[in-house]
């Protein structure tokens, strides 16, 4: 279990805690939070579930996959730290997460 | 219109099942048109999902009819190739043919790349916003221009009107010549000899003209300071500015064909819809803050676009079978919008559906629609301004289909609107 902070992008903040195994995207999406869409479902096709992981927590959420980076390489507003929602697996170490989300998803 | 319908139904399902597995041929474009593919396609999901169809006009080709299938396909992008030069995107396309046009949409990375992200930034967050205003405005004069208690033809009044108005103003093209941009693009997808053009050297005499007068408005943009229309975009872009006259023409295409015959055919597709769904169409009237959810309904339903094709670049095992290197590999996106083992209840049309952004139409991965946003857009608005105005668009006969299994459209949809509010 992982308490993850989801901030929109008018700043509005969402505190969900998310089981371990689901993904950052799921924990989303399974409690309604808006802003991401995740049309492909979690399967790294699309990149409607983009997020900003704040800096600290980057080193935790691990390496961009190949594909991930290719998917990541049209979505609009790409800022260090951007991220596909649906490849953050979630753990105990995730513990205290923070991810912002973009003004729209592209 | 009812049982005649039925029975044509019926008697496809029948042909469908009674046919030998390996001689199902769900390409040929009178399927399409009749609208009797459905059956054809819910047989090879269920008994043959990754199906080789050896005899067929347009040479062998596998077919892809599951959604999580089609998605495997369309993701791997190292295996299965857009690239012109091995057939590109379309079932008839040759591995070697002369090809006279290059389109992105037909491109393998990295050159794709470059091409899209030089033309994307038209369908931006922030650009949407601004063509947001300008949509509306049209759409309220386009609707305000429609004829009470009189029949009329709701492809040509409206989602052409409509479609063709925001692609000259994307292109910044002469508006009040708006319509030839509608021409060219109904001519580069038509089969020859089946209403739109009579012969092939017609085609190409048409598509002749269309670059003559884009290579008009590229000399034209070209001498002139960047501004934010696509032609200015790509004479100036610095992946684009130095491309050969037959690259600049294969994207002058594929934006045509792209920003107008899918958008407008799913306008088409949400009166169909709705008019053969009247609890649906009650349910939107009663709720319509649900708009949002119905256009991706539509665009599930109709699935303008019903495939696109890939070509094998290696030997590769997909589900038991064994693809050949040079293999088409065909993708029905129209089939995986109605796998149920991917959507619930796939042949309903519901408008308050659980997940409806969970549909292909718009493909995944690297050549996903990169104007998806923009369509969904031109769909909130024009019924966001249609429940404004008329309780009802009542559907007077049988849609015309188009005669393609490419573009899922209609050449014709004759309504009423009985009254205005």
């Amino acid at each position: 279990m992982a308490k993850i902070t989801y901030i929109e992008h008018s700043g509005k903040i969402h505190e969900i805690e998310v089981e371990n195994g689901l993904s950052v995207m799921e924990g989303a999406v399974n409690n309604l939070v808006p802003g991401l869409d995740a049309d492909c479902g979690g399967a790294c096709a699309c990149a409607t579930c983009h997020c900003y992981v704040e800096p600290e927590w980057r080193a935790k959420t691990g390496e961009i996959g190949d594909m991930e980076e290719t998917m990541l390489d049209f979505a609009e507003a790409r800022q260090e730290g951007s991220r596909l929602s649906c490849q953050i697996k979630v753990s105990d170490e995730l513990d205290g997460l923070v991810v912002k989300l973009p003004e729209a998803q592209f | 219109m009812g049982d005649s319908t039925i029975s044509v139904k019926d008697k496809a399902r029948a042909e469908a099942y009674a046919m030998p597995l390996d001689k199902i041929n769900v390409a040929q474009p009178a399927l399409f048109q009749s609208g009797t593919m459905w059956p054809y396609f819910e047989r090879l999901r269920n008994e043959d999902p990754v199906h080789y169809c050896a005899e067929n006009e347009f040479g062998p080709y596998w077919s892809i009819t599951k959604f999580d299938d089609i998605m495997a396909v369309d993701t791997n992008h190292e295996v299965f190739s857009s690239e012109a030069s091995l057939g590109g995107i379309g079932i008839a396309g040759e591995a070697g043919a002369e090809d006279p046009l290059r389109m992105f949409i037909a491109m393998d990375r990295p050159r794709h790349d470059v091409q899209r992200k030089t033309v994307s930034p038209i369908v931006s967050p922030a650009n949407l916003q601004t063509m947001e205003p300008i949509i509306r405005g049209w759409a309220g004069e386009i609707l305000d221009g429609l004829p009470i208690g009189e029949e009329f033809d709701w492809v040509d009044r409206v989602s052409i009107e409509l479609t063709t108005s925001m692609l000259a103003t994307l292109f910044d093209f002469p508006f009040e010549e708006r319509r030839r941009l509608t021409r060219w693009s109904d001519v580069v997808t038509a089969i020859p000899g089946h209403g739109i053009v009579d012969t092939l050297e017609q085609k190409m005499e048409e598509i002749r003209e269309c670059f003559e007068c884009f290579n008009g408005l590229w000399n034209e943009r070209v001498n002139a300071p960047p501004k934010g229309d696509l032609i200015s975009m790509l004479a100036h872009g610095e992946a684009t500015r130095h491309m050969e006259p037959r690259e600049y023409h294969g994207n002058v295409i594929l934006l045509i064909v792209g920003g107008n015959d899918t958008t407008r055919n799913t306008i088409t597709g949400s009166v169909v819809a709705l008019n053969e769904n009247p609890d649906q169409y009650q349910k939107l009237r009663d709720n319509p803050e649900l708009i949002t959810s119905m256009v991706s309904e539509t665009i599930r339903w109709q699935t303008p676009l019903a495939y696109m094709r890939r070509t094998a670049l290696k030997d590769i095992e997909f589900q038991g079978k064994q693809i050949k290197k040079g293999d088409k590999v065909v993708m029905w996106y129209v089939s995986g919008n109605r796998d149920e083992t991917a959507i619930d209840n796939p042949d309903a049309y519901i408008i308050d559906r659980a997940n409806p952004r969970k549909h292909i139409s718009f493909g995944f991965g690297i050549h996903r629609c990169v104007g998806n946003r923009l369509a969904e857009l031109q769909l909130t608005i024009i019924w966001e301004e249609i429940l404004k105005r008329f309780p009802e668009i009542k559907v007077v006969e049988e849609p015309k289909r188009t005669y393609s299994s490419f573009v899922k459209g209609y050449e014709n949809l004759k309504v009423i609107i009985p009254s205005r509010y």
